[in-house]
């Protein structure tokens, strides 16, 4: 009994890491072949060791546009909806009003529609109006499909929340106002932030939806990747993906760790 | 706690009374943005989106509606290979993330302190780099050089491969089986995080007393663990079933033209042959044929509340 046990956890711990190996692996052959020299344009075969791209990021024409058109498309679109998705939160966790399920629907449809269909409708809208496609259409379209996972994110929060904490702020004097601002808000805050934070990284990462919405002048980062895919990849993709990488673990973990060591001094 | 009247469903904290009618329009102002761009910017469309296919007309010359039923026939009749495929690609990977996703998600759950968030950093640092990026890596993993496409042959897996159908030749890429390894790894966290969430509820005292009770562990997991990370074995499905059908990246970067997925073509139509009721239609029976088959399994796994 006590082998089969042995064996059977460390089965489980043996497949766990086989998996998580492969969820790995293709960041770090994207970090390994940041440092690759490819002979012709594309980068998918080892030639030799060279750390240029890491000096020249910017190095490849359009690259570094692509990316701060990201940056401020992914910004302003986690920002708006991370605000009108908290409010929706705020209304389904809190409070009891005709309508609910209605709204629990409308929140729901936007996660069960592939984004090709999402994207290509919002094109037949855009059509429809006379809006020309490019930034403001990415950025309308980003809001939109962001807006439901800060709400799915942040109610999770608002309904996990104990009313005795905001009773005990009311007993002690503490007006709705400052009840909300002292004390709900910083409880509910990292439910905000991670929503804020999934809403920018789904929108920094999006390609189909945008696709539809994008005019020339306003190449995303990745439809600046998909095009190298056809044309020939610079190896300056495989650095700012390797920043990408390590950027947000470090921020993840930092922000795992803060919110851990906030809890042992509480 | 006498204002507190009803419990929140799947939580078992309650939800507060208004004190009075006075704040009654509180939820609908908090609501207001949000939903009128979620009406302007996904109803209407969607909407916009139907009356687009019984459109005729082209880009030039503007388009008027004719009510021409006879486009979904055409759309079906031309393209329902690249339908079924999708659908057949979809839930092939939805199974695979679910067997590869189960045991790493238990693995998470039952571990404990600090170790436990590094794995969950380490399932979701993915998500924050560009999945186009990562899938491109795929083609220098599975490539015939190195050692993923020499062991597969030295094993004689590409045999077993092409026996069944999933690769023309020797090598992996370019490859029903590749564009099915992509769809499964991109959704892989997708399934892992809402798995984890129902097992780290799991009480541990339940699986004691099944122990007490002289269950044996496949027992205690098929009678016990199992029900209970029902939710989200049903909710990772759909968050990897619903995203797999409509993607066409994975098939693009990692398959041939045998592999053609229906995004493909509703992308194809719209953006490069310009045929707007064609695409349209085609984008509407792949939202229908999905929530037709999403409908059928939520009730058939029976969850009452997925948000």
């Amino acid at each position: 009994m006590a082998l089969t046990n042995w064996i059977r956890r460390h089965l489980l711990a043996f497949v766990a890491m086989a998996v998580l190996a492969i969820l790995l692996v293709p960041n770090v052959v994207v970090a390994l072949f940041s440092f690759n020299k490819p002979n012709g344009r594309y980068n998918y075969e080892w030639v030799r060791g060279s750390a240029d791209a890491w000096t020249n990021p910017c190095g490849t024409p359009g690259i570094c546009e692509a990316l701060g058109l990201s940056l401020k498309i992914g910004i302003t679109a986690s920002l708006v909806a991370t605000v009108m998705g908290t409010m929706i939160a705020f209304a389904l966790g809190r409070h009891r009003f005709r309508g609910r399920s209605a709204t629990n629907m409308l929140i729901f449809m936007p996660m069960a529609t592939p984004e090709v269909v999402m994207g290509s409708s919002l094109l037949t809208l855009f059509v429809a109006l006379g809006l020309p496609a490019g930034a403001t259409a990415i950025l309308i379209a980003h809001i939109m499909f962001c807006l439901s996972f800060v709400v799915v994110a942040v109610k999770a929060r608002v309904s996990s929340l104990d009313p005795k904490l905001e009773e005990a702020a009311a007993d002690l004097g503490a007006g709705p106002v400052a009840t909300f601002l002292r004390v709900t808000l910083p409880l509910v805050a990292p439910g905000i932030a991670a929503g804020a934070l999934l809403a920018f990284s789904l929108s920094f990462d999006d390609y189909i939806i945008t696709n539809f919405n994008a005019s020339p002048n306003s190449v995303t980062f990745p439809m600046y990747v998909w095009g190298a895919a056809q044309r020939g990849t610079p190896v300056q993709i495989n650095v700012i993906g390797t920043v990408m990488f390590v950027l947000s673990v470090g921020i993840v973990l930092t922000g795992q760790f803060v919110s851990a060591r906030r809890a042992k001094a509480a | 706690m006498a204002e507190i009247a009803a419990a929140v469903p799947g939580t078992g904290h309650p939800l507060p009374q208004p004190r009075d009618s006075r704040r009654n329009w509180v939820p609908y102002v908090l609501l207001l943005p949000g939903l009128v761009w979620l009406f302007v910017f996904f109803v209407v469309p969607m909407i916009t989106l139907g009356s687009q296919s019984l459109q005729e007309g082209d880009v030039d010359n503007g388009y008027t509606f004719t009510g021409n039923v006879a486009i979904y026939g055409d759309a079906l009749q031309s393209y329902w290979q690249q339908l079924m495929r999708s659908i057949g690609y979809a839930a092939s990977a939805t199974v695979l993330t679910l067997l590869l996703g189960y045991p790493l998600a238990y693995f998470i759950a039952s571990r404990k302190g600090r170790s436990k968030y590094v794995l969950l950093v380490l399932v979701i640092a993915p998500f924050f780099t560009s999945f186009l990026i990562r899938t491109l890596a795929w083609q220098t993993i599975l490539a015939d050089k190195y050692p993923v496409a020499g062991f597969a042959r030295w094993t004689h897996f590409t045999d077993l491969l092409q026996l069944v159908g999933l690769t023309n030749n020797d090598s992996l890429l370019s490859s029903k089986f590749a564009v099915i390894c992509g769809l499964t790894y991109n959704f892989l966290p997708f399934m892992i995080l809402p798995l984890y969430s129902s097992l780290d509820r799991v009480d541990g005292r339940l699986l004691e007393a099944a122990r007490d009770l002289y269950a044996t562990p496949w027992e205690t997991f098929r009678r016990i663990t199992w029900p209970l990370s029902l939710p989200g074995v049903v909710a990772g499905t759909l968050l990897t079933f619903i995203p797999a059908a409509g993607d066409y990246i994975n098939s693009r970067l990692l398959g041939n033209t045998q592999t053609v997925m229906i995004g493909q073509v509703i992308d194809a139509q719209f953006l490069r042959v310009l045929n707007y009721p064609l695409a349209a239609a085609l984008s509407f029976v792949l939202l229908v044929l999905i929530l037709a088959l999403v409908t059928a399994y939520v009730r058939k796994a029976g969850t009452e509340e997925l948000v």
